[in-house]
């Protein structure tokens, strides 16, 4: 089958690409861009590891096919940090070892920074059910919505 | 001190860029494979028809194999070999691996296995206990049992006699990094591995049989696991196989890893359980005697069920002293996943069991569920301040020795003044009160509380596996190059391991690299599991250092002419009398004094000796302990509910870092709570796994977390001598979960006068039932 040409912006850059007309856009991430950041947990949108942004809209990319990003602007875990570095949800995720094995972090990274890009003033409340499609085996989730938490009261006051 | 500090994970910077690399992510050479299997879609049966080429026909696909087409051992049991990698003829579960397919993609793998025809003649298929029961299906000869005394005549003694029966589920590991593996085939016919598993060696050793090799012929390295939680200990054995017999094959680096779909019809899980119980009491709440059934559904081949069911059956008594115990245990083999180690391996359901007496004993009894259970608890050692608890105890108690029913005494008892700690910071009390009103004010919306203690028993039960190697190397800058033979899959094994390498040099943990975990480097290491990384590999990483330091010690010290034991490693610095190094001018000195700056460890847990036959013995170097309190709130219409709050308090001992620490102690809690609450496990009558995608299964999610969570780590170290008297703190935090379940029980209790006997997982169908089975016509 003839390969689809797509044109898009990834994390701030201009990328093109071939893809399979029927390959998923987190396939294309991992496989032809070598972005290997979002992960496939679950393949069907439930658990949330492979969450990146399209043109501002938190997206799984297991279920969008490569071909649509075309004029898009993708947003994945490899842009958070500008300039070496780190975002202070990064920073925060490491300080309040928010993380265990780290596999389910980068999606999360992606939901939480899109949320404090929305609500800079989040509730606890808000937090928990926006973060709730991104599944965590290990951690329990508590330094999760800690480390989110803090880094909006850190960034209200730095703005 | 590198140690006790509240260090992040060492991977920490890795994970929250997306650098972090797991199998999947890694690189693939050029004309690289990818492997998939063909599943069985019946549960029992003999396969009478397999036709393959037209998955031979399908675009990408190199190679199609067979059981007859593997060159040696076709086997990827931890235990018995009694589990083909590929089907020989019959088939024993809906998801057994048939055949195997490799083609150019992930995606051509899976697509052509589709088109495969296979028939087969259906078998009777032995899906539940009750099948399994009536066939006498089973592993072993016949049930176990362990005994303390005579049960039935201490049950009859006493004034209040309970029985029942509960069924208790199986629970799915839903690491969110599915299995994977990949094999580099390397010059004379040795094979590369990476593998994301929790035990390289046993990987190594079953890669070996399949490729006719001895074990040197094959390497295996484990750098990291996105979460395993056991089900890495055995389970990753079929991929590393298929990758390195297709990698043989054709010559090409092959690849598998499993969709999520297939990771959860393939592979095994926890164990379920049906335990059948009967307990005396006297009308002061002590138990007299207990007598408990387990019926295990260990699935179709044996895997590691037998150790799973026996810590089942030694963790019967959790905190209490029984002073009367029978504990008879039937591993049931049935046509389903061979269920295999998950976080407590078997102990949590083991715990239950006892727990669930607990509480029913206080029902009828009418006597508050954490008194029932203090006044049964161990009693504390001579020298604790916990004596002043004993007072009540000793009444009823007399001088009965403090021994578990399979004869070991109990030395290090904690949870008395742990459970007093905990009341008070969670004002139980208040609390108490505080439920009883809002429940006698609100008739649809109950609220419950539910408190559990852990005792859990540390150290393999197979006695030779508690053993662990370690290499260090430091080089002419200083830097230190450290490998041990644990793997690590969240827990930060390695920075917990790092801090006691630089602690030993008295440098900054900057100094220390780890590197993955690799068979090459470290060999015949034991699974990452039992709780026993730290313990293990940080007792092994401290003699490899200490011998290192020793020598360092012994040649600058003749040097300087002092004693070698006056030679002090601190703050990167090595004091020599007089003389004061950097670590790293005093390496480039030892090494051009031409002495050896590379070590091994070895370290062997002292003390344990264990007949799990007799059911007698010292199985465990130790305990570690737990206790946590929650409530929640139930809706009595529809059986919904919301965890509250959690109070936690947990015995980490020392803790070698109490962030790392604390992070599985909640984790793990919120992961035995979903075991028991919404975590359902659903097979239909075919054997068909229904619930086989996060879409079904539900694990807690963000929004599940208790909205109130309190979590503590207990101010104490460990009586034995363990990594800077540290304690093990994987498995024990998630029994803590079982007070959800038995917070839900409270709160269902609260609708009617009857015992609610909720079953597991108390599921917002069960929840509702059980408010239906008792209610007095609400």
């Amino acid at each position: 089958m003839s390969k689809i040409h797509v044109t898009t912006t990834i994390n701030d850059d201009e990328v093109e690409f071939l893809c399979d007309p029927r390959e998923s856009l987190l396939d294309v991430l991992r496989d032809r861009l070598s972005l290997t950041g979002a992960k496939e947990g679950c393949g069907t949108g439930d658990c949330g590891a492979c969450t990146v942004t399209v043109d501002g809209r938190l997206v799984c990319a297991c279920l969008m096919l490569g071909a649509e990003a075309e004029g898009k602007s993708i947003g994945t875990v490899e842009g958070i940090a500008t300039d070496e570095e780190l975002h202070p949800l990064q920073q925060k995720f490491i300080e309040y070892a928010a993380l265990q094995c780290g596999i389910c972090t980068p999606g999360i990274l992606v939901a939480a920074k899109n949320l404090l890009e929305r609500n800079p003033d989040p509730t606890e409340t808000e937090v928990r059910y926006w973060l709730a499609g991104n599944l965590c085996r290990c951690t329990g989730y508590d330094k999760i919505i800690r480390a989110v938490m803090d880094t909006a009261a850190e960034m209200r006051e730095a703005s | 001190m590198s140690v006790t500090k509240p260090l992040p994970h060492d991977s920490a910077p890795l994970h929250v860029t997306g650098a972090a690399r797991y199998v999947d992510d890694t690189p693939l050479p050029a004309g690289a494979l990818h492997l998939a299997f063909g599943l069985s879609t019946i549960a029992h049966g003999e396969i009478t028809g397999l036709d393959l080429d037209p998955v031979r026909a399908m675009p990408g696909v190199v190679a199609v194999l067979t059981a007859a087409d593997l060159p040696f051992a076709n086997d990827v049991s931890p235990s018995a070999h009694d589990e083909p990698l590929l089907a020989d003829g019959t088939v024993h579960y809906v998801g057994q691996p048939v055949f195997l397919v490799v083609a150019t993609s992930h995606l051509a793998a899976r697509k052509a296995v589709r088109a495969a025809v296979v028939t087969y003649r259906e078998l009777d298929a032995l899906l539940t206990i009750d099948a399994a029961l009536a066939a006498d299906s089973r592993f072993e000869e016949g049930p176990r049992i362990y005994e303390k005394g005579d049960a039935a005549a201490a049950i009859a003694a006493g004034s209040h006699i309970i029985e029942d029966t509960f069924e208790l589920g199986g629970q799915e590991h839903f690491y969110l990094e599915g299995q994977a593996a990949l094999a580099l085939p390397q010059e004379g016919g040795d094979m590369m591995v990476c593998s994301s598993t929790q035990h390289p060696t046993e990987i190594q050793h079953k890669v070996a049989e399949a490729l006719g090799v001895p074990m040197h012929g094959v390497r295996v390295e484990t750098r990291r696991m996105g979460g395993g939680f056991g089900g890495k200990e055995s389970q990753g054995n079929a991929l590393a196989v298929a990758c390195a017999v297709a990698a043989r094959l054709t010559g090409r680096a092959c690849a598998m890893r499993y969709d999520r779909d297939d990771d959860m019809i393939i592979t095994g899980k926890r164990h379920d359980f049906r335990i059948t119980y009967k307990a005396g009491f006297n009308a002061d709440g002590r138990i007299t005697g207990v007598d408990f059934v387990h019926y295990t559904r260990c699935g179709w081949a044996q895997d590691l069920s037998l150790p799973v069911a026996d810590r089942a059956m030694l963790h019967a008594d959790n905190a209490y002293l029984l002073p009367a115990a029978r504990i008879e245990s039937h591993r049931l083999r049935t046509n389903t996943q061979s269920a295999t180690a998950y976080r407590g391996f078997g102990g949590p359901q083991g715990m239950v069991g006892i727990e669930r007496i607990m509480d029913h004993a206080a029902h009828v009894l009418g006597i508050d569920p954490v008194e029932i259970r203090q006044r049964n608890f161990y009693r504390p050692p001579q020298d604790s301040s916990s004596k002043k608890h004993l007072a009540k105890q000793e009444v009823t108690t007399d001088l009965q020795p403090n021994t578990t029913p399979y004869g070991m005494e109990v030395e290090d008892f904690e949870l008395h003044d742990m459970t007093q700690t905990l009341l008070a910071s969670s004002e139980y009390a208040a609390r108490r009160v505080a439920v009883a009103e809002w429940n006698a004010a609100n008739p649809i919306l109950k609220k419950g509380l539910g408190f559990s203690p852990v005792k859990f028993g540390i150290s393999f039960t197979l006695t030779h596996l508690n053993q662990a190697g370690a290499l260090v190397h430091v080089y002419q800058d200083g830097s230190i190059h450290l490998n041990h033979g644990g793997t690590e899959m969240g827990q930060g094994l390695n920075q917990k391991v790092a801090q006691v390498a630089a602690a030993r040099f008295g440098v900054q943990l900057e100094a220390v690299r780890i590197t993955a975990t690799d068979t090459a480097k470290v060999p015949n290491t034991s699974a990452t599991a039992a709780s026993s990384g730290s313990d293990l590999n940080g007792m092994a990483v401290k003699a490899a250092c200490d011998t290192i330091r020793d020598r360092m010690a012994a040649y600058l010290a003749e040097r300087h002419q002092v004693a070698p034991g006056s030679v002090v490693f601190q703050d990167g610095a090595v004091q020599v009398g007089a003389a004061n190094y950097s670590f790293a001018e005093a390496a480039q000195a030892v090494y051009e004094g031409r002495v050896s700056l590379s070590a091994t460890g070895f370290y062997k847990t002292p003390k344990i000796k264990w007949d799990r036959i007799k059911g007698q013995g010292r199985p465990f170097f130790y305990f570690a302990y737990g206790c946590a309190l929650t409530e929640v709130v139930i809706d009595t219409l529809t059986g919904e509910y919301r965890i509250l709050r959690a109070d936690i308090l947990h015995d980490a001992g020392a803790s070698l870092n109490p962030a790392l620490d604390i992070g599985q102690v909640e984790g793990g809690y919120v992961q035995g709570a979903g075991w028991l609450t919404s975590e359902e496990l659903v097979w239909d009558d075919a054997g068909r796994l229904r619930t086989y995608a996060p879409s079904t299964y539900k694990i807690p999610a963000c929004s599940d977390r208790p909205d109130v969570f309190n979590v503590a780590l207990w101010d104490g170290q460990n009586r034995e001598e363990t990594i800077y008297r540290s304690k093990a703190v994987g498995e024990p935090p998630f029994m803590l979960g079982i007070s959800a379940w038995l917070a839900l029980s409270d709160a269902v209790s609260a609708c009617g006068s009857a015992y609610p006997s909720l079953n597991a997982p108390a599921t917002a169908e069960e929840v509702w039932h059980g408010v239906r089975r008792i209610n007095d016509g609400i």
